[in-house]
């Protein structure tokens, strides 16, 4: 792997040359948060920052996407045709990403590309995108990342991770991308071979004070931790609102709804970001929820991060520690403890270790 | 690299009208692109997406058998938005199919062994695809005894009623149909609910027999017990589910009952399977 020194003064020419052949995306703030957003021409990302209040997700999978569209005019030889509007999928680079985020998306590419399914418009997205990743050497206090297969330094999903350090940056090339990518911003100097990454990143783990226990998630029995209505459901479930945050901000999420819109005579199908926490979700046509109650829902939203993905893909759980669903929440459901809870539940007494 | 939500257009070429109270109908399509109905090639127990621009799309049952060639046809309920819309259509009117989607009746598991399908209500659909596929003259010897016992609440609420009474006449296949109630004298077919019928007249469990269930949840409850009383063991009862859908594919999470998702790992299971998962549906 090639590392290179980008002084902080060579960082905006840099992103300069790389406007000209990619679409820049960055953390930029808003009001009292941070967003990840397109960079106007010349807009520089902000770099100082902690985590963005949203993940980064819907730069892959954006919260609205147009699928289809289609003509309802009889006269249209495409009347009432379905056809994918083209589109261009230039490359575009993400600047700044933060390492759970990267991480995020190989949890979830999981889901969109399979043996049999390939989500085209997922895919497509994420492969014209370089992942320009920033080391977190300031955790905060709900992140729970090292715990949670993911860590402030990690590199697993990046093409470039760049390190803060002093006047410059480290930039890590990881992936053949990333080198073109370094390529085109003119970064070149090589770094000097020392220990100042690993120190770095010993140093950022060892601020992550929050963890959580999953080594023995894969071997407890589904459907004794569903039933654990007493032990965990009923006490977790009490207080929430189903507003859904947790679901909106989180960067391992992934459920949509598909809607068909139509304005005059066309119109789009276009997928949305959906919820599990929202009672429509699972609603039949008849009336008949299979999934009627607040506990039901809370539980799947839990149940599938920390089970059903666990028994499913054997990679850990659906969840890199960000902490953004702890940090959100307005009734304090957290997930570090609803995990541990989990955990270390016990089916013969029906209790966990854990105190509420 | 494919678009897997992209639906193969169709053309509505017969509409039927199956039952006295007209809330369900039977649609016949055949593909507007040479070549998408090689790509549809399905097997009883699928179903696929209906898709309606400007309105969405619903997941329903195949009704045609895959030994039926040129078209395929879906028996729909009208209920809500996408379904009411579907019954104004008109034969010539232009939409969508997307699929086949979903595991299918476990018919390598069946061969050669005697086949019970019990239904109920409007849940006969991919039970009829099965019934004419098994029927096939290409197929039937590669079953032992078929039985059906299939009810509805009148005897004009029965789906494919002309179908029904010509199997009635055939010596290898055994049916019975029966109806909650009539006052309809003419009517030779059982009277009585379908668990009361399935208890006198399914061939006992083993090894060598298998029931599959489909029909409303009041049902299915109902007869469980009776299988159990007639010794069916868990892996050889088999049933359809319908939870609520939107990509077909497995990946919009809607439809999960616990790490499986009904639209892909299913929708056909066997009740052990089922025993495994939360009742979430
Ligand atoms: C595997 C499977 C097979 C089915 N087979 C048949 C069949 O053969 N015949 C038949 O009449 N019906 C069948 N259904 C039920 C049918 O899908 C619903 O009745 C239909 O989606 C209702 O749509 P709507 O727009 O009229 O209702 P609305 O209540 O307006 O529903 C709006 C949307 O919600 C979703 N939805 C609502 N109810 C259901 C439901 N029960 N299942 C799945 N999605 C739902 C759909 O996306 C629908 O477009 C099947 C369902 C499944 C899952
Ligand atoms: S953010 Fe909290 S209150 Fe809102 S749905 Fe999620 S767990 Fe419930
Ligand atoms: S579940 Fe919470 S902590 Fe885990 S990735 Fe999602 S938002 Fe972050
Ligand atoms: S319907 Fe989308 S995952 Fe099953």
């Amino acid at each position: 792997m090639k590392v290179i020194k980008i002084d902080k003064s060579e960082l905006d020419a840099g992103l300069e040359k790389l406007e000209k052949s990619f679409r820049l995306i960055g953390p930029v703030k808003e009001k009292n948060y941070y967003a990840f957003k397109e960079l106007k021409p010349g807009q520089k990302p902000d770099l100082g920052f902690s985590n963005s209040r949203l993940s980064a997700k819907s730069i892959v999978y954006p919260q609205s996407e147009v699928m289809f569209e289609y003509s309802l005019d009889r006269n249209d030889e495409k009347y009432a045709i379905l056809e994918e509007p083209a589109r261009s999928y230039q490359p575009r680079a993400i600047i700044g990403i933060r390492p759970c985020d990267a991480d995020a998306y190989e949890i979830v590419r999981r889901n969109f590309d399979t043996p049999e399914y390939k989500d085209s418009y997922w895919l497509k997205n994420y492969e014209a995108t370089t992942l320009v990743g920033l080391a977190c050497k300031n955790p905060g206090a709900t992140c729970f990342c090292t715990s949670a297969h993911s860590g402030p330094f990690s590199e697993k999903n990046l093409d470039v991770m760049l390190v803060e350090n002093n006047d410059h940056y480290l930039g890590r090339l990881l992936t053949e991308k990333g080198e073109k990518l370094a390529e085109t911003a003119g970064w070149t100097t090589t770094a000097a071979a020392d220990d100042t990454f690993e120190n770095l990143k010993q140093e950022a783990e060892s601020k992550i004070k929050s963890k959580v226990s999953t080594d023995n998630l894969a071997s407890q029995s589904l459907i004794a931790l569903h039933e654990a209505e007493s032990a965990i459901w009923e006490t977790e479930a009490v207080s929430c609102i189903n507003c859904g945050t947790c679901t909106h901000a989180c960067p391992t999420c992934w459920c949509f709804d598909v809607q068909d819109e139509t304005y005059g005579k066309s119109g789009v199908r276009m997928r949305n970001w959906d919820s599990c926490m929202y009672p429509l979700f699972t609603v039949h046509a008849s009336g008949h929820n299979p999934r009627g109650t607040k506990i039901g829902r809370v539980r799947q939203r839990f149940m599938h991060k920390l089970k059903y993905y666990v028994d499913k893909y054997e990679k850990g759980i659906q969840c890199t520690g960000c902490g953004r669903c702890v940090r959100l929440c307005p009734v304090n459901i957290d997930i570090r403890r609803i995990c541990n809870k989990m955990n270390s539940f016990d089916p013969e007494t029906s209790s966990c270790e854990v105190a509420s | 690299m494919q678009n897997p939500y992209l639906p193969y257009p169709v053309r509505i070429d017969d509409i039927t009208v199956e039952t006295e109270d007209k809330s369900l109908k039977t649609f016949k399509f055949v593909f507007l692109n040479p070549g998408d109905e090689e790509k549809f090639a399905y097997q009883a127990g699928q179903f696929a997406e209906l898709s309606i621009a400007g309105l969405g799309e619903i997941p329903i049952g195949i009704a045609s058998s895959p030994t039926e060639k040129g078209f395929v046809k879906f028996t729909v309920f009208k209920t809500g938005k996408v379904t009411s819309y579907l019954h104004a259509m008109k034969e010539g009117d232009i939409m969508g199919i997307r699929g086949p989607m979903g595991n299918s009746y476990p018919w390598d598991q069946l061969k050669g062994k005697t086949v019970v399908i019990i239904g109920g209500g409007f849940a006969f659909t991919t039970l009829r695809s099965s019934i004419v596929y098994m029927l096939h003259p290409d197929n039937r010897s590669n079953f032992k005894d078929i039985h059906v016992i299939y009810g509805a609440r009148s005897p004009g609420m029965l789906l494919y009623k002309d179908e029904l009474m010509a199997w009635a006449q055939r010596d290898d296949i055994n049916m019975h149909i029966t109806v909650d109630g009539t006052d309809d004298p003419e009517w030779k077919y059982h009277k009585g609910f379908v668990p009361a019928i399935t208890e006198q007249v399914a061939p006992p469990g083993n090894a060598d027999t298998y029931a599959i269930i489909c029909g409303p949840p009041i049902m299915i409850k109902f007869t469980q017990p009776v299988l159990d009383k007639l010794d069916y063991s868990h892996d050889k009862i088999i049933m359809s589910l319908e939870n609520r859908m939107k990509c077909g594919i497995g990946i919009c999470g809607h439809c999960n009952i616990g790490k499986e998702l009904v639209c892909k790992d299913g929708p056909v299971f066997t009740l052990e399977q089922l025993n495994q998962t939360p009742k979430e549906y």
